[in-house]
């Protein structure tokens, strides 16, 4: 048990590093394969994502042991908001996220298990989220016919609903709360208990 | 020294018990056996996880369901890759349970058996004249165009008439009008199979009724099919007004369901704008029929043996409580001519030896996702080691993501048992499936050698100016995968 113990609280400190952005992604994914975890590998990743991470590398040059980027001031210019993750077992995960980055592209950076089937070509729901705070789900724009269509099948659908592609982070959605939904658990928004799909 | 006995007890536990390899086999590589190996691989440093399929190919309906002119919903394909080329994850292709190899060997091989084989066959009307030639199953048509090797070669009538009739208003009855009322230039760039491409440009097909026994508020289609066929150019939509009438039951099941009340719009929408619209020779129609049900299939007279048309009964709806409301008969007879009828009113699963089945839902009887070996009274007795996920486990509706949430709840089951220590003796895993299967001298097909018939398909699609040019032999299948 200690052993295993051991091995979570590794992983732990990996997985806060990495969001802090201290390891570089290649240096993430070596601590983490020693730690015999699963990662979803990260060469296959839609084309808006992979430039965004090509931006969040640069930013992280200073920490890593190989950089060959000239970008010093990438920190400073680039302004983020925090994102709180909420996963199934309900622990809330703070996450950094540079204005104009998709929700979607912010979990995968940050390994916060939400899928993206059609990688954001608004053909599925698998990246659905639940806005917590209906203060700050007034603040986002209203969603799309298409966006909509997709949103009609969510699993475990409520008011407050959005899809994690369709998201952008912005300055004014700064502390916003996100549910991932769950087939064991439900979320209560606001005190509202979401209907059951 | 402490440090030293540190690394020693820390080296110790990781060979210890819980990292005792857990053996677990899927049997179906649709999503909703993907999803359940991701997340037996996220939840268990152990598990090594075999994804078993009859066909050479993997991804399920994903490959032969989804229909040509829906590529973004097959990107999640690449997200199934990921998960079978992890290196603690198999995909084992050409391998048919019942077979190949039987159940009960299977769960002597594994700990944990996870059907996930969805439901191949089909719901029948029943009526007289549901055997004459001419009449498919919507899910036997769709596998001819996606060119599943099963079907190569149903060579449906496309050229007898004008008229083709499809039962059912679901999103599968949607693909199917499409495919015949797309214009073939259209289709020619998508990864159509090339046999239905030839047959649809000699096609005389240009109008398609799509029958269902309730009205436009109880339609089984999704708002993005909809808008989608409203949207196809020279497409005209015929919808009866008086159709459109709602009842105050109607109004209360669209306020529980936003969905409802999106797609009744849309069809509302859509039969104004058809009102509009000038008739013009050879122009493709797709009718929406409301409240009818079809009675029994005439025969032609000409061609003894096929299918000229559908004798149809006028419905009411009656509300049966709960919101929900059925179609009743009225006694009120027509008929509507045509040479071709797809029925498209729901799958249905094929049980296997000794599994449970519950014949008349068409399922697997479980407790979230936990096989039932029986039940009396409260009790349900449960099957250990075997389980189920995907249509097989909730009957076939639902999209893609339905199966993320039933794999989650179905993995949720498999972590508690493993945590009471169901299984605490080994299996052979792997290792024994292949020496299986070499004694039997199954041709299996490992995820190399699908990517074989990935690259020979696109290949070929690069010199038709398809996304791919799909194989649709089980000998080209296997030939391409053994190269």
């Amino acid at each position: 048990m200690l052993g295993h113990r051991i091995s979570r609280f590794g992983s732990t400190i990996v997985k806060q590093l990495a969001r802090e952005g201290y390891i570089s992604t290649y240096g993430r994914r070596n601590l983490q394969r020693s730690y015999g975890h699963y990662l979803p590998s990260l060469p296959v990743v839609p084309r808006q994502a992979r430039t965004s991470q090509e931006a969040w590398f640069l930013k992280s040059h200073k920490f890593c042991t190989s950089s060959t980027t000239s970008s010093e001031n990438g920190d400073e210019e680039t302004e983020k908001i925090t994102i709180i993750f909420v996963d199934k077992d309900g622990e809330e995960i703070p996450v950094k996220v540079p204005i104009g980055m998709s929700v979607l592209e912010a979990a995968h950076e940050n390994d916060i298990d939400l899928e993206g089937a059609c990688e954001a070509s608004l053909a599925c729901s698998t990246c659905h989220v639940i806005v917590m705070d209906t203060e700050y789900y007034n603040k986002l724009e209203e969603p799309t016919d298409e966006e909509n269509d997709m949103l009609d099948l969510a699993f475990g659908l409520t008011e407050t609903s959005r899809l994690g592609c369709q998201v952008i982070a912005r300055p004014e959605l700064d502390g916003v709360r996100l549910a991932i939904p769950s087939a064991t658990r439900n979320f209560a928004v606001d005190g509202f208990v979401p209907k059951p799909h | 020294m402490s440090r030293y006995l540190a690394r020693y007890m820390v080296s110790r536990y990781f060979s210890s018990a819980s990292s005792r390899p857990l053996h677990v086999c899927i049997v179906g590589s649709g999503p909703a056996g993907f999803y359940t190996a991701d997340k037996v691989l996220k939840a268990h440093e152990g598990a090594h996880v075999d994804i078993i399929d009859r066909l050479p190919t993997p991804f399920g309906l994903v490959r032969s369901g989804v229909a040509p002119d829906h590529p973004e919903t097959k990107i999640a394909i690449n997200q199934f890759s990921r998960v079978a080329q992890h290196e603690r994850c198999s995909f084992i292709g050409n391998v048919k349970l019942g077979s190949d190899l039987s159940l009960s060997e299977l769960r002597d091989l594994y700990h944990v058996v996870v059907l996930a084989y969805g439901a191949e066959s089909d719901k029948d009307l029943g009526i007289p004249g549901e055997s004459l030639s001419g009449i498919y199953s919507a899910r036997e048509f769709v596998w001819w165009y996606n060119g599943h090797p099963d079907y190569s070669c149903l060579k449906p009538d496309l050229k007898t008439s004008d008229s083709a009739v499809i039962l059912g208003q679901g999103n599968v009855a949607l693909d199917v009008a499409r495919i015949l009322l797309r214009p073939t230039t259209e289709l020619a760039s998508t990864d159509i199979a090339t046999h239905a491409l030839s047959a649809l440009k000699e096609s005389s097909i240009r109008k398609v009724y799509l029958i269902g026994r309730r009205g436009p508020v109880q339609a089984a289609l999704t708002a993005k099919e909809l808008r989608e066929v409203l949207g196809i150019k020279n497409l005209h939509i015929r919808i009866k007004q008086t159709d459109l009438s709602v009842t105050p039951a109607d109004e209360e099941e669209m306020k529980t369901s936003r969905a409802r009340k999106r797609i009744y719009e849309l069809l509302s929408k859509a039969a104004a704008a058809a009102k509009t619209s000038k008739a013009d020779p050879d122009q493709r129609e797709l009718h929406f029929v409301f409240f009818r049900q079809p009675d029994q299939f005439l025969e032609s007279d000409e061609r003894k043996g096929h299918v000229s048309g559908v004798n149809l009964q006028k419905t009411i709806l009656e509300s049966v409580g709960t919101g929900k409301q059925i179609a009743v008969g009225t006694g009120e007879f027509e008929d509507l001519n045509c040479s071709m009828v797809l029925k498209a009113i729901g799958y249905k699963s094929v049980p296997v030896n000794g599994l449970p089945f519950d014949h008349k839902k068409g399922v697997v009887p479980n407790v979230k996702g936990r096989v039932v070996s029986h039940t009396s009274g409260d009790i349900s007795q449960t099957e250990p080691g075997l389980y189920v996920c995907g249509w097989l486990k909730r009957g076939p509706v639902g999209i893609i993501a339905t199966n993320l949430y039933c794999a989650e709840e179905t993995v949720g089951s498999i972590s508690e048992d493993i945590e009471e220590g169901v299984w605490k003796s080994s299996k052979a895993g792997s290792k024994g499936l292949m020496q299986l299967l070499e004694k039997r001298k199954v041709k299996k097909v490992e995820f190399s050698g699908w990517e074989k018939i990935d690259a020979k398909e696109k290949q070929m699609g690069i010199e038709r100016n398809k996304p791919r040019e799909k194989l649709v032999t089980w000998e080209d299948l296997l030939a391409a995968a053994a190269n």
